[in-house]
Order: structure tokens, then C-alpha cells, then sequence
């Protein structure tokens, strides 16, 4: 127990004192704060885009491709195709017959508000079997298109990415008119998307007839690995079966790695760089107190307080700019809607998600640059000799 | 300079402080460049992007497509050297979730548009008379092993043939070098007579034209010809179609500039503060300076190049290092093209350098110089 | 190595510094502190004249102002026929780089450098080439007797070593006027009688100007003549 009360007395020594190596204190804690400011900014745009991926879809709808598409870009279906779809088992029934919804996605080159530039806004062609199957998505102003002509509705994270994407304007897109009379939102990356008429749509963009996904509502999602059997094993369809959830999920991953992957070494080297500072700042923390740390050992106090406070302090600056750094993060990155590349070559919209975990994380790693920051420079406190530094005073 | 061994001695005044003061604007620098370099990758550098070509895409999006005929229109106009097309294959080997940059092309146009990829004579002519000919980038033939010769069945996650097969057997007939190093080109012939739909489309066009400044004014002539019609067109210069598609990654220039913005400015912080305790420490040092004769401006000057000497150092230093780095990641990185530091980046770095020195060391040389002599020895 | 030929000087008598009316006053707070009322004083070349008097009497303070490091509120300080008390900073920058020697009770060597780096010093702020300011170091060093220690840092020297060293900086430049606050502050008995014995050999043989503060009586007994301060005024008796 004496071990402790030696380093709590250090430690508040070491804390009176702090008032005259404030500048230096200073510079440390600016330069955790940045390292994390950064890193959590960086890891909020991950958790954002995640979450609006994750989010979207439910377990019991499943889409269905061309096999090998990988993305309904690339996918090409018959009408015939949706046809044999629709015989397979699991599937919902209504009275029009088993709930499927025929789909084209395609894409409108259009300006984002910020940038100014071109991205490629996904269009969706859907029918009214659409919205049965698609329970998250739900009318949130206007009203719904209007079969057979040019109306859509636009997701409204869409709505705030892209210019002239407002209720009631009309989207110029090549020969073609689209009249904005509804908003939509699911939740997830629907959201990101502007909806039309399948129709429509074929006709506009010369598709004829044929689709690119069908989405099939189950009447559980156990009834899945029956549905997809079935499927599979037809040997005149060649397609792809997956969960909604799970093929939404999976597009998250390739982002999702990336912005680990870069966002963690961004943080890497600033952290480093932010340890060079921090050592200094230690260093003059502990050399101005030299002659104390001296007394203090001819007193009788061990060498463990003494290297311990060191590590103390550096542990609470960095803590301190692991805090302050979050807190800045938070303010200024939280809930800001951006738009990024999805697998379809066209735009996902998500925020910022500055979360609980990733605060705690920011601050736990702040903490851990204090603490190296500081391993040097206690070494050196402990190995000074007592004699020598007393002399100083 | 005489003085230089004054100031180096004050440097090593302190190794560990120098040191780390030195490290922490070294790893700074490096970041700089790092980051130098996605800038260029992602939002389109000066360098590769030729001024004077021109891209030509469906305005309704990228994913549509255009008549072929529409070639021979556009090479009509007056200004426009030469007119080639591609079509995206949606190529894979063996493995779809490892798509490979592959295009359906004219060769003959493509080889005179795109000047900058380069094929030896008899690889290129070899090319154009194998009607299942590809030539492929270093990148590519690294990555899988290919060479000249090799028979590959490549497969296309969009096209389909007559009997639904995505299977296009080709031969290997070149290696290019320069241009995009990560690409396969195919004839658009042999894709395009096998294929089930789309057929005598294709998804955009690229030209050349003989003097950079018409380029806007030949846009729109372009635009303006197939406007109305089922397929309008967009034309836009090479250099600001891959700038718009760096963008839809999102604004990442804004980005670049914000995470620079927090390092340098910690530096700043860093270094000053290093050179604030320096002066500090010797303050009767520099009266005594003073008292030899020095000038105020003299000992102030000594100060800056001092904080200077820390800043070029490890700046110096740190760009090395990073373009270093960023070279070696952007050789391992797929589909990115040009990720190298720029001479521009290390200019700019060079400025920076000198800025953060003169910045850090403004105020202790400030201190310096109004130090008054007398006082400064009365209390040593 | 034989040491530089000294400037030829006016003869001893011929007065090298001459101060009038020099009045030095500034402030602490909300009250004016009177330093030094009205000195007059006249040095002639080839002086070694010992300022004596208790601490806050202002010797330092007119230590300082003969040196060009501080400036008098008002009079005139002239030193060979220039008045220094009009000049500006820079001027007196330039000024004290050549006419003035500075020794220092605390030596004030630049611990970062050698010895000889150290007496280098004001050298610098001459056109001299490398070379000739490498001649003049060694001979500066070889006759304050310290030549030996050229490449060591002050940490490694001993006082009454460090303390040479500074007066090898001192002279180095051949400057007019040596001034020394306290030279043997610091030292014990037998270094400091080197110092002094040293500074006399630099005025009778190679006929420097010095002008030496301190408080021991038997460091002044060394010079050619004392006077005494007190409150700011100079007289030629000790204060009762």
C-alpha cells in the first residue's frame, strides 16, 4: 500500500507543478487531439457507410440475378427468367399470384450539390410489387409515381446529395424528363436511389422486355435454402440467389476495407508523429523537474512512483486529447451526408457516424500515445543521479 | 557559412530534443507525400491526362451506349484528328470478384488515339491481323503470369454470346507499355459479332484533336450534333472525366487538404515550441552574443536558420521517404493509376518546409533580438 | 606563432575614454531608480583602473555602459573622440564588436562549443578568412595561457580555465577597452591571482586599456589606480 501513496504523491506533485510546462502540456494535447479528430472522422465515414448497407433489406427477401453478375449492372434477365422465379417455393403468395418484383437498375449521370460533378445516381425501374416486397421503403412527402409515365420518386438521402433532386422539380437527363413527385426513404441505401416506372424505364433505356434482378419476398427467411435449391438446380436458369441482407452486406466490404485500411495508417503516422512531440514534451516535463524528482529519492520514494507519474502523465495527456479530440469530431463530423461509390459504379449516400465505440477507441488509443510518449523520458527520470540533480537546486 | 558551426552546436544542444523534434516534422512530410500522391491518383494530375483528347459518353450515364456510326460523324468535324472507341467487357479470369480493366476496341484508331500506350511494330501487327487478339498491360501480365502466346478464356460478367455462353477465347499478341498498365484490349469485332445484344454500340469514344484550345468549342459541336436524338451525347476532356470520377469517390481533395492542414499545423506547434525552450535555455547565451557585437538582427537570423536547419532536415527527409513509399504502394495497388508523388506535391513540401521554419522560429528570434544585454546578464 | 603586432596607441596619459554628465535612471514599477548622478570620468590609454564599491553602487552598471551594452539616460560617453551614447542599436553592435572586450565574472562561455570555437568568436563578426582567424585564436589562447585546452568544452575546464578562456575571447579582436565585472568573482584565491596576474601582463606589455569591477581589495590592489562608487557618484575615497 506505501507504493501507492508514493505514487499518488507523486503524481500530484507532479500535477502542482504542471502550471509552469503548460506550453509544452500543450502541444501534446493539440497534437492527440488531431491524431484523433482525424481517426475518428476517417472511421465515421466507415461506420456510416456500414450502417446504411447493413441496414437495408430485411432476411426474407432475396434477389435474384444472372449468374455471375456479381451486380445487377451487369446482370441481363428474361421475362421468361421472372417467370420461372416465380414457380418456386417459399415465396409469398397474393392474390395477383407469388410477390415478386421484376427490377432494372440504370443510372442518371447528375451533378452532386458540393463538388458540382457528375456521379452516377442509381435508377431503379420497380413495379407496384416493388413496394410490397421492399417493406422499409415508405413514402415520406408527395406521393407515390404514377404507372405508365415519366414520375419518379427520389430516395432523400438523394434528395440532399444531388442537385435538383428537390420535391416537385424535374430531373433533365439526356432526351428524357423525370418529374420528381414523391420522396421515399428506407433507411438504407434505397435511400441513395431514384425510382421509376419499370416500363418506362425499358422503353426509355431500350431494354425491351428484359430486367436485371428480381426480388421475391419468402414467407420466412428458413423458406430460403428451398427457394434457392430450386433455383440452382434448373437447368434452364442460371442465376444467382442471395438474401437481400446478405448481398447488400457483402457490397459494404470492398469500402469498407479500404477506408480501414487507409484511415489506419493515416492514424498510424500522425500518431507517430504526434509521440515525436509528446517525447519532447515529457522530456522537458521531467528535466524541469529534476531537482525534485531528486529530493524526492534522497526522501526515500522508489523509483517505480517516480517512472510511474511519468507514464501518468503522459496517459492523462493524451487522454485528454483523445477526449477533446472525439468531442471536435463529433461536433463537426457527426451526421454529415456524403455520397460515395458503390459496387454498381453508382453513388451510395450515408452520415457520419461518430459512435460510442469508435469515441472510446479514439480515446484508448490516445492514451496509448501517451503512454509511449512518455516511456523515454521516465526511463531517463528514474536514471538520474540523485546527487547531481540536488546540486541543481 | 561561418556561423554554421554555431548554429549546428546549438542544434546538438539538446540530441534527444533535436531528434524528435527532427522525427516528428520527418513523419509529418512523409504523410505529405503520401498523401501528395492519392491526391494525384484520385483527383486526375496535370501529367497523364492529355489535353488534347476528348472523351465522348452517353448523357444519360456511362452505362449507356452509343450507335458506332456515330465515329464516322464525329471525325467529320473539323479540328478532329483522329476518333477511336471501346467497349466496356466486364472481363474476368477464372475468379468474377477480380474484375479485370478490359476493353473492346478498334485497334488500328485506338493505337493512334491513345499515343501513349506503346507497342513494338511486329507485336502490333501481329495484333491487328489475329481477329482474337489481346494485348495487355505489365500489370496484368505480372499478375497472372501471362505472355505473349498464352491462350486465355476470358469471361464477361455482362455479355453473353447467341447460345449464352460468356466465354471469349483469346491469344495474347503483345505487351504494351505506358498508358494504363492494368489493361486488356480486345478487338470490339470479335466481341461485338459474337455477342447477343447491344450489338454496333459501344459505351463511349475518345478522339484526338489537333490544338487543345478548340477542345471546348468541338464539345460542343459534338453535343450539339447528337442532341435530340435516343442516344445525346456528354464530351468532356479526358483530364475532367477522370477528375469526375475520382469525385465520386468523394471529395477527396478536401479531404487530403484537411488531414494536411491538422499535421502541419501540429508541427508548427511541435517545432515552435522546441525552439521556444531553446531560447529559453540560453538566454545568457545570447546576451553574451550580443555583448560581442552581434546585432539583433544577426542573433535573430541565427535563431531562424536554426529552427530552419530542423524543418528542411526532417522535411527533406520526410518527402524522400514518402515518395518513396508511395511508389512502392501504388506498383501493389489495383485499378489506381498514376499514384506517385508529384514534382508539384515536393515543390509545394519544399515551401511548407520553409514556411513552418520561419513560422516556428518567428517568435523565439523575436526574443532574441529584443533581448536586452544588460538585464539578461544581471540575472544569469 | 608570434602574436599580432598591437594598433600603436596614443601614449599613456592621451585620455581614451572620457565620460560626462552620465546619468543612468530607470524604472521599477511605479518608482524611478537613480543608478548613477551626473559621473564625470576620464581613462586615459594604457589605464588599469579598478572600480570598487558595494553591491546596487551601479559599478556593473558603469561597466556596462563603457562596453556599449546599455545606454545612459543622459551625457556623453566618448571613447576615442566618439560619443557612443548617441548611437543606435546597431551601431553599438558594430561598435563593441571592435573596440570592446568583455570578461565576465561567470565567464559566460558558449557551453555548446570548444574552447577555441568560443574565442573564435568575435572574430566572426569580421571579414577575416578562416585561416587568419585561426591565427589570431591560437595566439589570443597562447597568451592568456590556455592553448593546451583549445579543443575541450568549458564543461571539462576548471574555473580558473574557463576563465582564460574568456579573456583569450576577450582580446582576441584587439579590441581598445578590456572591461571585467568581477574576474575572480567566481574563482578561489590562487586562480584568481593567475587572472590577475595574467591582466597585468596584458597592460603593462602589450599596453591594454582595463577597466576591472570588483569588491576584493586585494584584486584592486592589482590595477593603477582605484576608485570608488557609491550611490552612483565616483569619488577617490572609500565611503566611511
Amino acid at each position: 500500500m506505501r507504493w501507492v501513496y508514493q505514487l499518488f504523491t507523486v503524481c500530484a506533485l507532479n500535477l502542482r507543478n504542471l502550471k509552469g510546462r503548460l506550453d509544452s502540456s500543450l502541444v501534446a494535447v493539440i497534437g492527440f487531439t488531431g491524431v484523433v479528430m482525424v481517426f475518428v472522422a476517417v472511421f465515421a465515414i466507415r461506420e456510416g457507410f456500414d450502417a446504411t448497407l447493413l441496414e437495408t433489406g430485411s432476411p426474407d427477401v432475396v434477389i435474384v440475378m444472372r449468374g455471375g453478375a456479381g451486380a445487377e449492372v451487369n446482370s441481363v434477365l428474361s421475362i421468361n427468367d421472372a417467370k420461372q422465379v416465380t414457380g418456386a417455393p417459399g415465396i409469398v403468395a397474393t392474390a395477383a399470384g407469388p410477390l415478386t418484383s421484376d427490377e432494372l437498375l440504370v443510372q442518371l449521370s447528375m451533378p452532386k450539390r458540393d463538388t458540382g460533378l457528375d456521379v452516377n445516381v442509381p435508377f431503379r425501374g420497380v413495379d407496384a410489387d416493388a413496394f410490397l416486397v421492399h417493406g422499409k421503403v415508405h413514402i415520406v412527402a408527395g406521393r407515390n409515381f404514377q404507372p405508365g409515365l415519366n414520375e419518379v420518386i427520389v430516395g432523400v438521402r438523394a434528395s440532399h446529395e444531388y442537385r435538383g433532386f428537390d420535391l416537385g422539380q424535374t430531373i433533365h437527363s439526356g432526351p428524357y424528363q423525370w418529374n420528381i413527385v414523391g420522396l421515399f426513404d428506407d433507411g438504407g441505401v434505397y435511400s441513395s436511389e431514384v425510382w421509376g416506372d419499370l416500363t418506362v424505364m425499358q422503353a426509355a433505356y431500350k431494354r425491351g422486355s428484359s430486367l436485371e434482378s428480381v426480388y421475391v419476398k419468402l414467407t420466412s427467411p428458413d423458406a430460403f435454402q428451398v427457394f434457392k435449391d430450386y433455383l440452382t438446380t434448373n437447368p434452364q436458369l442460371t442465376v444467382s440467389v442471395e438474401r437481400e441482407t446478405d448481398f447488400y452486406a457483402e457490397q459494404s466490404k470492398n469500402m469498407s476495407s479500404f477506408i480501414t485500411g487507409a484511415g489506419a495508417f493515416i492514424a498510424f503516422l500522425m500518431g507517430i508523429g504526434a509521440i515525436f512531440g509528446a517525447i519532447n514534451t515529457m522530456y522537458n516535463s521531467v528535466s524541469s523537474r529534476a531537482a525534485e524528482i531528486a529530493t524526492l529519492r534522497a526522501l526515500g520514494f522508489g523509483r517505480s512512483p517516480v517512472l510511474l507519474s511519468v507514464l501518468v502523465e503522459g496517459m492523462l495527456l493524451g487522454l485528454l486529447g483523445g477526449v477533446i479530440g472525439g468531442a471536435l469530431a463529433y461536433v463537426l463530423f457527426n451526421g454529415i451526408e456524403t455520397s460515395t461509390l458503390g459496387s454498381n459504379f453508382a453513388q451510395v449516400a450515408f452520415s457520419f457516424e461518430v459512435t460510442l465505440r469508435l469515441l472510446v477507441q479514439g480515446a484508448v488509443y490516445a492514451l496509448m500515445m501517451g503512454l509511449v510518449g512518455g516511456l523515454l523520458p521516465a526511463l531517463r527520470a528514474v536514471r538520474m543521479p540523485i546527487a547531481s540533480s540536488l546540486r541543481q537546486l | 557559412m561561418k556561423y554554421l558551426p554555431l548554429i549546428w552546436a546549438n542544434l546538438m544542444r539538446r540530441k534527444a530534443r533535436t531528434l524528435f523534434t527532427l522525427l516528428s516534422v520527418l513523419v509529418a512530410f512523409m504523410l505529405f507525400a503520401m498523401l501528395g500522391a492519392v491526391n494525384q491518383a484520385f483527383t486526375g494530375g496535370v501529367q497523364f491526362a492529355g489535353a488534347n483528347r476528348l472523351v465522348v459518353t452517353n448523357r444519360v450515364g456511362l452505362i449507356n451506349s452509343m450507335p458506332i456510326n456515330y465515329a464516322d460523324r464525329i471525325a467529320k468535324i473539323p479540328g478532329v484528328a483522329d476518333v477511336t472507341w471501346q467497349e466496356w467487357v466486364g472481363a474476368y479470369f477464372q475468379d468474377p470478384r477480380q474484375p479485370i480493366t478490359g476493353f473492346g476496341v478498334d485497334a488500328a484508331s485506338f493505337l493512334e488515339v491513345h499515343d501513349d500506350f506503346k507497342l513494338p511494330p511486329e507485336q502490333a501487327q501481329t495484333w491487328l491481323a489475329d481477329k482474337a487478339g489481346v494485348i495487355i498491360g505489365p500489370l496484368l501480365a505480372k499478375h497472372y503470369g501471362w505472355k505473349i502466346g498464352d491462350h486465355i478464356p476470358l469471361r464477361s460478367n455482362i455479355w453473353r454470346d447467341k447460345q449464352g455462353n460468356s466465354t471469349w477465347d483469346v491469344n495474347v499478341d503483345g505487351i504494351y507499355a505506358g498508358g494504363q498498365g492494368d489493361q486488356l484490349l480486345m478487338h470490339y469485332k470479335y466481341l461485338d459479332d459474337t455477342r447477343a445484344f447491344r450489338n454496333n454500340q459501344v459505351g463511349m469514344f475518345m478522339l484526338k484533336i489537333s490544338d487543345p484550345d478548340h477542345a471546348a468549342g468541338i464539345a460542343e459541336q459534338i453535343d450539339g450534333m447528337f442532341a435530340n436524338s435516343d442516344a445525346e451525347t456528354k464530351t468532356s476532356t479526358e483530364k475532367a472525366f477522370v477528375q469526375s470520377f475520382a469525385a465520386m469517390l468523394g471529395n477527396i481533395g478536401k479531404i487530403v487538404v484537411g488531414i494536411v492542414s491538422a499535421v502541419l499545423f501540429s508541427m508548427l506547434l511541435v517545432t515552435g515550441n522546441t525552439m521556444a525552450q531553446s531560447i529559453r535555455e540560453r538566454v545568457s547565451e545570447l546576451a553574451v552574443l550580443k555583448a560581442l557585437g552581434f546585432s539583433r538582427r544577426g542573433v535573430a537570423f541565427m535563431v531562424l536558420v536554426e529552427s530552419l536547419m530542423v524543418t528542411l532536415m526532417g522535411g527533406a527527409l520526410g518527402l524522400a521517404i514518402g515518395t518513396v513509399f508511395a511508389g512502392a504502394i501504388g506498383s501493389k495497388l489495383p485499378f489506381v493509376q498514376n499514384f506517385n508523388t508529384p514534382p508539384s506535391s515536393l515543390a509545394f513540401g519544399l515551401l511548407l518546409m520553409l514556411a513552418l521554419g520561419l513560422l516556428a522560429g518567428l517568435l523565439p528570434a523575436t526574443q532574441a533580438m529584443r533581448l536586452q544585454v544588460a538585464a539578461a546578464l544581471r540575472r544569469a | 606563432m608570434s602574436s599580432p603586432k598591437p594598433i600603436e596607441r596614443p601614449q599613456t596619459g592621451a585620455p581614451l575614454v572620457q565620460l560626462q554628465g552620465v546619468t543612468k535612471e530607470y524604472r521599477r514599477g511605479s518608482e524611478t531608480v537613480h543608478v548613477l548622478q551626473e559621473l564625470s570620468l576620464s581613462i586615459p590609454s594604457g589605464d588599469f583602473l579598478a572600480l570598487m564599491g558595494p553591491s546596487g553602487s551601479g559599478k556593473t552598471t558603469l561597466l556596462n555602459l563603457l562596453g556599449g551594452i546599455d545606454r545612459p539616460t543622459s551625457g556623453s560617453i566618448s571613447v576615442e573622440g566618439t560619443d557612443i551614447a548617441r548611437y543606435g542599436e546597431s551601431e553599438l553592435a558594430r561598435w563593441r564588436a571592435h573596440n570592446v572586450g568583455f570578461v565576465f565574472q561567470l565567464y559566460h562561455l558558449l557551453p555548446v562549443l570548444s574552447a577555441e570555437r568560443n574565442v573564435e568568436l568575435p572574430l566572426l563578426l569580421t571579414g577575416l578568412s578562416a585561416s587568419e582567424r585561426k591565427v589570431r585564436v591560437q595566439a589570443a589562447m597562447q597568451l592568456a595561457n590556455i592553448g593546451d585546452r583549445a579543443k575541450h568544452k568549458p564543461s571539462e575546464l576548471s574555473g580558473g580555465q574557463e576563465q582564460r578562456v574568456g579573456i583569450a575571447r576577450a582580446i582576441v579582436g584587439d579590441p581598445l577597452l578590456l572591461l571585467c565585472d568581477e574576474p575572480t568573482g567566481d574563482l578561489d584565491r590562487k586562480s584568481g591571482d593567475e587572472i590577475l596576474e595574467l591582466l597585468q601582463a596584458l597592460n603593462r606589455e602589450q599596453g591594454k586599456t582595463i577597466v576591472m569591477v570588483t569588491h576584493d581589495p586585494h584584486a584592486a590592489a592589482r590595477a593603477r589606480r582605484i576608485l570608488y562608487m557609491n550611490k552612483g557618484r565616483l569619488s577617490t575615497e572609500p565611503e566611511k
